[in-house]
């Protein structure tokens, strides 16, 4: 007569297996998390140390590659961003409008919900978004490629520095694009809003309402966002580099990198702006 | 036939290898050479043989300092290889490698990757820029193509290009990665025309001798040309010499890069 191996019971062992999956999925993710953090690091100090010894290094060369990084994150986007300055304003005044007039406000609150709105929060996120969309991915797959059909070798055999040639202009023009870009798209639509204002026949002068923007902008609202917007510009570009260059890629894997540098750079730029939201509570 | 590296220290050694093992770029744990002895004198002009698929690339790159040896000792005029260091970039612009096809940069001409080490590393007015870039063109007949970009550039000008733009800084030693592959026999017969020239060139011009090392997978076109000779066979480099050896060597592998017999190939 052989013993029954004893068992659990039924409900009991699934319940198990379900916690074993939870626990190994969160912990994998975490392991993950944290593998793609150190890599990032790791290049975002490196590319920081490129940067203070070969600012000057190669100037004939490395300008003109900023210029072009300036032009494509920043002047090429104009168009896009008139369109977006137009939509944000519509967006924020046509919602807020209908609510303050219920509460008979809406000409006194106006330009405060403007700067809290788009000053301090969707202005610099929603320029980040847009450039990371338009820029930041065109970045991983043209470094990708460049990784792929070994660019990068030939710029090691030439003795010149693949940061310095391929991330450094990308680094530079990225943050001096999304810094740029975030001053036209809050301009924009701090105008559209007061046009879209003047449409639904809100009683504010012109006057009224640019004396509520200055009233409500303090030095550390300028200070701030060229503080975010700058480091905006470092996180994405570092990040698709990252993506787009740390590892050796097949042409193949290219779409996989570039999900995930979008990924990342969103979650960044997000939690880097809920710290400043903190700066602003506190200071 | 494995020789070691030569020890009269009066003689200039452009590279010497002791016990050096290779490794492949796509994998460090995968062994393309072991135990690699061997001593390239100033002005010599080897070929290093051996059928596809079984390393030349990663050899050529670690030769050239782009991946490191995975043991061993490896010098290039004494210095200790890889030379990426901001300190010794005097003597990483004295190594010159040109790549199969050429890998040039897309984004550029093949004018602009042809300026591009000179613009980087050099303080020349763009005027003298010109002038080199121009006669390099002149020489290696890329002047119809000179203001393409890569992609629209036919793959055997674009290895001449890849000659051009390691040849603007002048290297003393110039690694040449399987440069036949893939090439008509018009453009075969230029460069070992061009090779040859150069090597002729750079003993009576310069005052320097340049040394040359070229990777193929047959050593037939290479017989009047290159005056030393080694091949890369199950993970050994044999280092033959001139080619009297060659002729009386017994391997396998040296008959099947003189495509005397087949060998059954064992990739890495």
């Amino acid at each position: 007569m052989v013993d029954a191996a004893p068992t659990l019971p039924v409900a009991s062992s699934r319940r198990s297996g379900v916690m074993r999956f939870g626990t190994e999925f969160i912990g994998r993710r975490a392991f993950n998390i944290l593998v793609a953090l150190h890599g990032v690091g790791a290049f975002a100090l490196i590319t920081l140390g490129v940067m203070v010894r070969k600012l000057g290094v190669a100037r004939a060369v490395i300008r003109p590659l900023i210029a072009r990084e300036i032009s494509r994150a920043g002047v090429q986007l104009l168009p896009m961003f008139l369109f977006a300055a137009l939509a944000l304003g519509f967006l924020v005044i046509g919602q807020t409008v209908s609510v303050l007039s219920r509460l008979g406000a809406a000409s006194n609150l106006l330009g405060d919900i403007m700067v809290i709105v788009v000053v301090r929060e969707l202005g610099p996120l929603l320029t980040a978004i847009l450039v990371l969309a338009r820029v930041g991915t065109a970045t991983v797959v043209e470094l990708g490629t460049a990784r792929a059909t070994g660019e990068v070798e030939s710029l090691e055999a030439l003795g010149i520095d693949p940061v310095h040639y391929l991330v450094l202009p990308r680094v530079i023009g990225m943050a001096i694009g999304i810094f740029s870009l975030t001053v036209y798209l809050i301009l924009g639509t701090l105008i559209s809003g007061y046009l879209w204002a003047f449409v639904q026949d809100i009683p504010l002068l012109p006057s009224d309402y640019f004396s509520q923007l200055a009233g409500a902008l303090t030095y550390l609202d300028f200070v701030l966002l060229a503080l975010k917007t700058v480091i905006f510009g470092f996180i994405i570009a570092i990040v698709t580099c990252y993506h787009g260059l740390a590892h050796p890629l097949q042409l193949d894997q290219l779409s996989r990198a570039t999900v995930r540098a979008v990924g990342q750079s969103i979650v960044a730029c997000v939690l880097l702006d809920a710290l400043f939201i903190l700066a602003y509570l506190m200071l | 036939m494995n020789t070691g590296p030569v020890t009269n220290p009066t003689e200039t050694l452009a590279l010497e290898l002791r016990a050096v093992m290779v490794t492949a770029m796509r994998g460090p744990n995968v062994v393309v050479a072991q135990n690699v002895n061997w001593a390239v004198r100033e002005g010599e002009f080897w070929i290093l043989a051996a059928p596809q698929n079984t390393g030349k690339t990663d050899f050529m790159m670690t030769l050239g300092g782009i991946t490191s040896p995975a043991a061993g000792e490896f010098r290039f005029f004494g210095t200790t290889m890889p030379i990426f260091e901001e300190a010794r970039l005097t003597e990483r612009l004295r190594l010159g490698l040109v790549f199969d096809g050429g890998q040039l940069l897309n984004a550029l001409t093949i004018t602009e990757n042809i300026a591009l080490p000179l613009r980087y590393h050099t303080n020349l007015s763009q005027a003298q820029i010109d002038a080199r870039v121009n006669e390099l063109l002149k020489t290696t007949e890329l002047t119809p193509w000179a203001h393409n970009t890569p992609v629209n550039v036919p793959r055997a000008w674009q290895q001449r290009a890849g000659l051009a733009r390691a040849l603007a800084m002048q290297p003393d030693v110039l690694l040449l990665d399987s440069p036949l592959s893939g090439l008509d026999p018009r453009h075969t017969y230029w460069w070992l025309k061009f090779l040859d020239e150069l090597m002729r060139e750079s003993a009576t011009k310069n005052g320097k001798k340049l040394t040359l090392i070229v990777s193929g997978d047959d050593l037939r076109p290479w017989r009047r040309h290159a005056n030393r000779v080694a091949c890369l066979h199950q993970q050994q480099l044999l280092v033959l010499g001139d080619w009297t050896n060659v002729a009386a060597s017994e391997e396998s592998i040296v008959k099947e890069l003189l495509r005397e017999e087949v060998v059954p190939r064992q990739r890495i």
